[in-house]
């Protein structure tokens, strides 16, 4: 049977939680499917990354170690995958939705001609009855994603095509061990083979990558703006709750679109996916990619004008208000009753 | 002083960013024509940074090219009042369904008709998929290296561009050999707006077929300013393999669509009253969900 295959972004000597996340549900699609979980690893100074790896279960690990492979870029990474998977044949493929994952997934698949489905929010194994053709297929992955701003929600399937390529944001699945003692096997892959000269012409000049500041993901609190928040100085009053509360603050796309708040911020399909205690919703109208990122959230307040928001259909307190008149309030009777 | 050739790609969308209520029909299927069609907002980045190549380098010349349906002619003219000198409109029934791969296969097949490019510049992505795969697919079908997630042009020189990336966690500064084909980033400058000039010189640039079903009392004006005609590619123009085209050429399916129905919890609804307030916080306090 063939495998489930992972490419693990690397940073640091780090694997991406993204990767680590995937290999999580590799594993389960593997035991599924009955077939072996394999990964990849692409960079330099890898002699310790197996380590970081074959926790989450994963069977084989490719290793393809060059100073010329890290940073990252597209052509030689592409080449190397499209190289194995030419020689592997992996029934599925799975990568991070993240600026390497988006930016590899579509070059390696358009050039082995198979289907790709980006920012899937759940992956499921599941059988498929074409009707035009009579034809039963068994056990395909179902790459299950909204679509259309969030007004459907689309299970696309690769029927014909292998390895059926999904992405996922980061945050998305659960990251789990499997075993630390896991036993599995590294394989040098000989990528001299798949590289070209050409492969090296895009020269990385300058670069500075920053350790995230905001960790939303383990914030047990998280306080989310949205556009009807009006202006960046009205979610000052957001970061104030957060402060009180020991919570991080996070912003709907809209919100962030307008400038309110930063990037990695962004909480919902596109952005990152929170679990926390409590979720504050502030002027969030909720479009299911903005709930996609927080819904799995113990408890969700919501706060909005609008009495018939989606948001309020996930909440288990709904205000109905002003969000600059609630806010201080809720503060004032936190600072006046807790220690 | 160098000039370039450059294509832009760019989709034009259902605006599904204001979706209103009657945005969906009875049997859950999406009202298109209940939704506004707009110039896919990262491709109008994308515009911005071909013209301030254009800018730099006089003689650059900018060309909007889009797949879709007749009426998607007007990203073309929107284009050209804000600088474009013109658009070619890829359009034919059989490219219906593509899925990124197919609509890649089609628009690479197009290019490689004149071959008359020295940049691609794309959107990241389209509004309506956000797939941002597109631009990279095109790149690999052309076999030219492709620079994702672009914030600012920097610089051209010795037939190389120096690039500003825009990642999660940092940037990076990139060169990369022309041709080549990049993607740009919404957190790029937004674009110039329309020219009150170049909307008088273009206002009537239309397609063949939009020409055809006119009643224009201005044929003779096509005939004096050829930049007026807008022009069109079907299957018939480019060199294809149909197999490869919309729905066959598709690796993926949609198996199912589902409408998004929202099962209401019980909420708790309450009012913006000091009492109301400060009775949710001591319950949050209590189960210490808080403090």
């Amino acid at each position: 049977m063939n495998s489930v295959f992972v490419y693990c972004e690397i940073e640091d000597g780090q694997v991406a939680e993204v990767s680590q996340e995937l290999m999580t549900k590799g594993r389960t699609l593997a035991n599924e499917l009955d077939c072996r979980l394999e990964a990849i690893a692409i960079g330099v100074d890898l002699d310790g990354i197996k380590k970081q790896i074959f926790p989450y279960g994963v069977d084989t690990l490719y290793v393809a170690d060059d100073k010329r492979l890290y940073p990252y870029t597209t052509l030689p990474h592409t080449s190397i995958i499209v190289g194995l998977f030419e020689e592997l044949k992996p029934q599925i493929a799975l990568m991070g939705a993240s600026s390497i994952g988006r930016d590899l997934g579509p070059r390696v698949s358009s050039a082995l001609h198979s289907g790709l489905t980006a920012d899937c929010t759940s992956l499921i194994i599941g059988d498929h009855f074409d009707k035009k053709q009579d034809k039963n297929y068994e056990n395909l992955l179902y790459q299950i994603r909204p679509a259309f701003g969030g007004n459907i929600i689309a299970t696309i399937i690769n029927p014909d095509c292998r390895p059926q390529m999904a992405t996922v944001r980061e945050g998305v699945m659960k990251k789990e061990v499997l075993d630390p003692k896991y036993k599995g096997k590294v394989v040098k892959v000989d990528f001299e083979k798949y590289l070209k000269k050409e492969d090296f012409v895009v020269e990385i000049l300058e670069r500075h990558m920053e350790k995230s500041k905001v960790n939303m993901k383990a914030a047990p609190i998280v306080v989310a703006g949205g556009y009807g928040m009006g202006s960046k100085e009205n979610f000052e009053l957001l970061y104030e709750l957060a402060d009180v509360l020991g919570g991080e603050v996070g912003a709907s796309r809209a919100a962030v679109d307008a400038g309110y708040a930063e990037h990695e911020r962004q909480i919902g399909q596109t952005g990152v996916t929170v679990r926390p205690k409590l979720y504050i919703a502030c002027g969030i109208s909720g479009q299911i990619q903005h709930r996609a990122g927080m819904e799995e959230s113990a408890q969700i307040i919501a706060i909005n004008t609008d009495p018939e928001a989606p948001i309020n259909a996930v909440a288990d307190y709904v205000i109905t208000g002003d969000v600059a008149e609630i806010i201080p309030k809720m503060i004032k009777f936190y600072k006046s009753n807790t220690k | 002083m160098k000039a370039y050739k450059i294509i832009v790609l760019a989709k034009q969308v259902p605006d599904t960013r204001n979706v209103g209520k009657d945005a969906m029909k009875a049997d859950g299927t999406i009202n298109r024509a209940a939704l506004p069609a707009i110039f896919n907002p990262e491709d109008l980045n994308a515009l911005e940074q071909a013209l301030r190549i254009k800018d730099k380098f006089p003689g650059t010349t900018v060309t909007i090219m889009t797949m879709g349906p007749g009426r998607a002619a007007e990203i073309i003219r929107e284009g050209m009042f804000r600088g474009a000198d013109g658009g070619i409109l890829l359009t034919d029934r059989a490219f219906a369904g593509s899925d990124t791969l197919a609509t890649s296969y089609a628009i690479s097949q197009a290019m490689k008709k004149d071959n008359a490019f020295d940049i691609i510049i794309a959107g990241r992505q389209a509004i309506d998929g956000d797939t941002a795969q597109v631009g990279p697919q095109v790149a690999e079908k052309l076999g030219l290296p492709q620079v994702t997630y672009v914030e600012e042009v920097k610089d051209i020189k010795n037939n190389k561009i120096i690039m500003k990336r825009r990642l999660e966690r940092g940037v990076e500064d990139v060169s990369c050999p022309i041709p080549m084909v990049m993607t740009v980033n919404g957190s790029a400058p937004d674009c110039r707006a329309r020219n009150a000039k170049l909307i008088m010189k273009y206002k009537h640039a239309k397609t063949v077929t939009e020409l055809q079903n006119s009643n224009e009392d201005y044929l003779h004006l096509y005939n004096d300013r050829p930049y007026l005609t807008i022009p069109e590619l079907t299957v018939n123009d480019i060199e294809v393999d149909h197999a490869e085209l919309g729905l066959s050429g598709s690796p993926t399916k949609v198996k199912t669509v589902e409408n998004v129905v929202l099962q209401a919890k019980e909420a708790k609804v309450i009012t913006s009253a000091d009492n109301d307030i400060d009775q949710l916080m001591r319950e949050l306090i209590e189960s210490h969900t808080i403090g």
